[in-house]
């Protein structure tokens, strides 16, 4: 070290004086390193985090209470006008009702899709490496490329679904105009888009499965469907809440497919399958209203963490600990660890009550 | 936004069919009003989107003249990217001494005038007075140096015009369709009874040529406050009515609008000059699409752009004289001959090279002279303010719902008032 090198140069008496305080230093920083330096090496992520994640959400809410110029830098301050203007606006609902919509029906098939999926990739079979590579292979196109495809599958009048139904002779179904058909063809896109990543994730999570669970339930005579719903599906529970969230908070924000879905990419003529964040996106960039589309951000922030919290909420409750392989849930084992509890105390109760007289206030305690 | 997009294909599909690409040896015109020092060593950037027809050899040919200029030349992929660039950075640091924008989002670009540098008087009279209207700020500082115009005609299918005993070659089509909307949408009424086929593709491209002959339709030009003329309602309900019947009901640039401009759907379209490369290369096996020297109700433009240099750039003086250059007759002519896109200059409009070109999809239609006289057609300059966009959108989307029969006439107008009366 600098600072030893040093004071061997220094006089006798003063080095000898300042000796202990030398050493007191030094065990100090050794003791700040000790219980500085985890803390100094996770900070590049969150001192990045804080400028380009924290700071910007910040600098949104402030921008969120102003009539924003974007180009003159400056706004004036109109407190919760935007909010309200944005909650009044029955664009706001309908875009809300599209993306609650869009994204039920894309996560739940998806994951229930996923699962099964990975479970047969998970058997036994030939050219295991290129199974499991082509199910990745719709994720890997972008998925501007994905919605021309599906867009010219989905066309109204000269799309290929439409022409095939006419031609076994059922009606044609109006993928622009339904509401509901416009969601069922925007969640195909974005179904076909994750189901092989989500597949994937879980057959990582699947292989990871002690194979002696399984020999031991074929010897005790489990077939393959027990199996699955024995020792597959619960052990995948962690995983499968990381692969809801992600969904979520991914189905909370989808943007890409209903903006290519036609070619204005503003949400149909009716508001058919206006997003948020594809109204959020036309407030910011199609009208630089960008004090209005802060706010909405902020909303949309908002539901998002309010249906991870319900999220967490409903899975904490369904998952046990991973690792641990017994059947009960948390509240099962809360409940179990309260009836232990009252059981010692009635024991300790039943053994004390000779001496009940002297010792009452202990056991009351 | 919906015409961003309209203009941007448009202009893509454009320039990928245009043949002629022959540069004529035209002498370059230099000289303007700048003051830049001619000895001084200077780095122009310009930034461009789509194809402006501006070519390295283009440039050559005025850094030949000027050996202390060095021209950097920066394309966008599309107009939408260039725009958010422009508006994230006028008035800062990073934009280019010479921005292209587009009339879409010219109104825009107005309400910020005081950030560019006016365009020198002596030049106004080179353009047509509708395109240097649109781009004077209300204190008369012009701010765009014109570039292209879209002038419209009416395109038509002559194979369906035969079918339904209507006449077929284009000076008979121009008389058969010369007169205001009614007479259009009376040819199209018999058309339909004939053929039991649609007219026109849409009511929204329809009504879009329609409202561009209205002065004022949706702002007051003294105050720029949203006033509703009586005429939208009138044209709303003319182009609906029309449309029950008429309409192939294909929204303008869907997949199936692409797919009917092949397969006959509709027989007729309103057509600015870059419209031709979008109908000849969605249609290319098809014979029979020709263009008549007509539109409804006087003229109609559709699109074009500007080139405009940000006040607060290093290089003004130089960058003036450059974007003086580049938009002169004589450059806006080679650039014609190698995008397609058509001159907004007057006396670009008179050169040979234009009013000789000819179209050989469309029947070797003398296009040159056709969208000429399209151009000098155009009277009404319309007013389009900072909603205009917004509104317009919203009318669009009020036309497509009648369209696709989501709701009828009255419940969508009621629903765009409603919308038009939220808008702030």
């Amino acid at each position: 070290m600098d600072t030893t090198r040093t004071s061997t140069r220094l006089r006798g008496t003063a080095a000898a004086a300042r000796q202990p305080k030398r050493i007191g230093f030094g065990s100090r920083l050794s003791s700040w390193d000790l219980k500085l330096s985890p803390y100094l090496y996770i900070s590049p992520f969150f001192i990045l985090f804080l400028v380009v994640g924290l700071f910007p959400i910040g600098y949104t809410a402030v921008i969120s209470f102003m009539d924003w110029d974007l180009v003159r830098n400056s706004g004036t301050f109109v407190g919760f006008d935007q909010y309200a203007t944005v909650i009044s606006d029955p664009k706001f609902w309908a875009a809300l009702r599209n993306t609650f919509s869009i994204f039920l029906l894309s996560s739940v098939p998806q994951l229930i899709a996923a699962v099964f999926i990975a479970a047969l990739l998970d058997q036994n079979i030939r050219a295991k490496t290129f199974w499991r590579m082509g199910v990745l292979v719709p994720y890997v196109m972008a998925p501007v490329a994905v919605a021309l495809v599906f867009s010219n599958m989905f066309g109204d009048q000269y799309g290929i679904i439409n022409t095939w139904l006419s031609s076994i002779g059922l009606p044609p179904v109006m993928w622009h105009s339904d509401t509901f058909a416009s969601h069922i063809a925007i969640a195909t896109m974005v179904n076909f888009r994750w189901t092989g990543y989500n597949t994937l994730i879980l057959l990582a999570a699947m292989q990871a499965i002690p194979r002696d669970y399984y020999e031991a339930a074929t010897v005790d005579g489990a077939g393959k469907v027990r199996q699955f719903f024995a020792i597959t599906l619960p052990s995948l529970r962690p995983t499968l809440i990381f692969v809801i969230i992600t969904s979520t908070i991914g189905g909370l924000q989808i943007f890409d497919e209903p903006r290519m879905y036609d070619q204005t990419g503003t949400g149909g003529a009716n508001n058919q399958w206006l997003t948020i964040s594809l109204w959020l996106y036309d407030l910011g960039w199609g009208q630089w209203n960008l004090g209005r589309a802060a706010a909405l951000a902020w909303i949309l922030f908002l539901i998002i963490l309010v249906i991870g919290v319900i999220n967490l909420f409903i899975t904490r409750n369904l998952v046990r600990d991973e690792g641990s392989r017994n059947t009960l849930t948390r509240a099962q084992m809360r409940a179990a660890r309260r009836a232990a509890r009252v059981a010692v105390a009635a024991d300790r109760a039943a053994a004390s009550e000779p001496r009940r007289t002297n010792e009452s206030a202990e056991v009351t305690r | 936004m919906n015409t961003r997009a309209l203009r941007r294909i448009g202009l893509v599909a454009g320039v990928a069919t245009t043949s002629a690409l022959v540069l004529a040896g035209c002498a370059g015109g230099g000289g303007g009003a700048a003051t830049a020092d001619p000895n001084e060593k200077v780095t122009l950037t310009v930034a461009t989107f789509n194809d402006f027809g501006y070519s390295d050899a283009l440039f050559a040919e005025y850094t030949k003249e000027h050996p202390n200029v060095t021209i950097v030349h920066n394309k966008a992929a599309t107009s939408n990217d260039a725009r958010a660039n422009y508006f994230q950075k006028l008035g800062k640091t990073g934009l280019a001494d010479i921005e292209a924008i587009e009339v879409d989002w010219l109104p825009e670009v107005m309400k910020y005038s005081d950030l560019l540098a006016p365009v020198p008087a002596d030049l106004k009279s080179r353009w047509l007075d509708w395109k240097t209207k649109a781009a004077t700020d209300p204190k008369g500082n012009l701010i765009g140096y014109g570039t292209d115009i879209g002038p419209e005609g009416v395109c038509y299918r002559s194979d369906l015009f035969a079918a339904a005993g209507l006449p077929t070659d284009r000076e008979s089509v121009a008389k058969l369709l010369t007169g205001d909307w009614k007479t259009y949408f009376d040819t199209g009424a018999k058309y339909t009874a004939a053929t039991g086929k649609a007219f026109f593709d849409s009511a929204g491209g329809t009504y879009q040529g329609m409202i561009n002959q209205v002065e004022a339709a949706y702002e007051n030009p003294s105050d720029g406050k949203i006033t509703i003329d009586p005429q939208v309602e009138t044209i709303y309900n003319q182009v609906l009515d029309a449309s029950k019947t008429q309409s192939a009901h294909l929204s303008q640039w869907s997949d199936d609008w692409m797919a009917g401009l092949a397969n006959g759907s509709f027989a007729t379209m309103l057509c600015p000059g870059w419209m031709l490369g979008v109908i000849s290369g969605n249609a290319k096996d098809v014979k029979g699409w020709d263009i008549a020297n007509v539109f409804p109700g006087g003229g109609g433009n559709w699109g074009g752009s500007y080139l405009t240099v940000p006040a607060n750039g290093k290089n003004v003086a130089a960058a003036q004289q450059l974007a003086d250059w580049l938009t002169s007759p004589e450059t806006q002519l080679k650039a014609f001959e190698a995008a397609g896109t058509f001159p907004s200059q007057v006396d670009a409009m008179k050169s040979d090279t234009l009013l000789s070109s000819t179209n050989e999809f469309f029947n070797n239609a003398p296009v040159g002279q056709i969208l000429t006289d399209r151009a000098n057609a155009v009277t009404v300059s319309p007013f389009k303010g900072q909603f205009y966009f917004q509104i317009n959108d919203a009318m669009q989307k009020a036309l497509t719902r009648v369209e696709e029969g989501t709701q009828d006439k009255a419940a969508s107008w009621a629903q765009w008032q409603t919308e038009v009366a939220a808008i702030k």
